[in-house]
């Protein structure tokens, strides 16, 4: 088989992900574009431990490790999501400004948590 | 290094393009090209759908479709154990997790027009100049590269009997380490997801 057929879709696949990454805005989607990367450089992993026939196999043991790493990943990733979502009530990547300069941009929701807190 | 790895990255040299393309032949693709292609076509648009569908729940099943082709991609690669463990792994657990993931968000059920953010159109340039530079690499370096795919399928490369001999006795100790990370994982994902008063009371 023609190499250039698995490299060219892991790059696409790849590509695919980082539009999905850039432009969603659930925390969820965007999640799932990164299991869409993740994937697209496994494919690049096994294409190129079939054409290098490797002795240590390197590439089918990194997939494995890659396919694990993804697999703990999105739990933490999404244990992360489900605490943001139950403290602001939103999973909305967009509507999480705590961190940018202005300040300007506080959700009424935490302005009322906050004053739960301090009260 | 393989003498194979050394001998392929000989044949990328100019002189021997057209030599290479002689044997193999460019414009008579073989049946597993045919397949591969087919099912990349599949595998393309479902990601594509993924990432650009309006509707939460029909991104994560048209993300089994991706994954699922991937799966067929690995088997007809020969990496018959990866293809099962990608099928066991990503569409039997993540999908499910990533499923859970939208219920207990509380994810609209039918369209919701907010699902892509203002940074739309800047999102797709830099995908599109992405895609473009990374093909057009891959292809300029690779035009001359064949997989011998009926060598690796007779020596059984992605067998369980091979996975296994490699993994258990060049990797283990990667292994063991994946194993503590999962581990670390799994502590981590329960400290976050308990409930806060929970413990005080």
């Amino acid at each position: 088989m023609h190499l250039v057929y698995p490299a060219v879709l892991a790059a696409l696949l790849f590509c695919t992900g980082l539009y999905g990454v850039l432009a969603r805005r659930n925390a969820i989607l965007v999640l799932m574009s990164v299991e869409l990367m993740l994937n697209a450089v496994n494919l690049n992993l096994v294409a190129f431990d079939v054409w290098l026939r490797d002795e240590l196999h390197a590439g089918q043991a990194l997939t494995l490790f890659t396919i694990a790493i993804a697999a703990a990943e999105i739990g933490i990733g999404l244990a992360i999501v489900l605490l943001v979502y139950r403290n602001r009530g939103t999973a909305d990547i967009d509507r999480l400004r705590d961190l940018a300069e202005s300040g300007q941009h506080t959700e009424p929701a935490d302005r009322e948590r906050q004053a739960e807190a301090t009260a | 290094m393989t003498g194979t790895g050394l001998t392929a990255l000989a044949a990328q040299a100019p002189g021997t393009t057209a030599l290479a393309a002689k044997a193999h032949g460019f414009l008579s693709p073989t049946g597993v090209e045919v397949a591969f292609l087919l099912v990349g076509l599949v595998t393309l648009g479902a990601a594509l759908v993924t990432v650009t569908t309006k509707q939460l729940v029909h991104a994560a099943l048209w993300l089994v479709v991706t994954l699922g082709g991937l799966a067929v991609e690995y088997l007809l690669l020969t990496a018959e154990f990866i293809a099962w463990v990608q099928v066991l792994i990503y569409v039997g657990s993540v999908v499910v997790l990533l499923l859970f993931g939208l219920m207990l968000t509380k994810a609209p059920i039918g369209r919701s027009p907010d699902a892509d953010s203002g940074n739309r159109w800047p999102a797709l340039g830099v995908a599109v100049a992405a895609a473009a530079a990374l093909v057009w690499v891959v292809t300029d370096a690779f035009r001359a590269t064949w997989i011998d795919l009926e060598g690796a399928a007779a020596a059984g490369e992605g067998s369980t009997k091979v996975t296994g001999e490699f993994l258990f006795r060049h990797w283990v100790l990667p292994f063991e380490a994946l194993s503590v990370l999962l581990l670390a994982a799994l502590v981590g994902a329960i400290v976050l997801s308990r409930r806060e008063n929970g413990g005080r009371r």
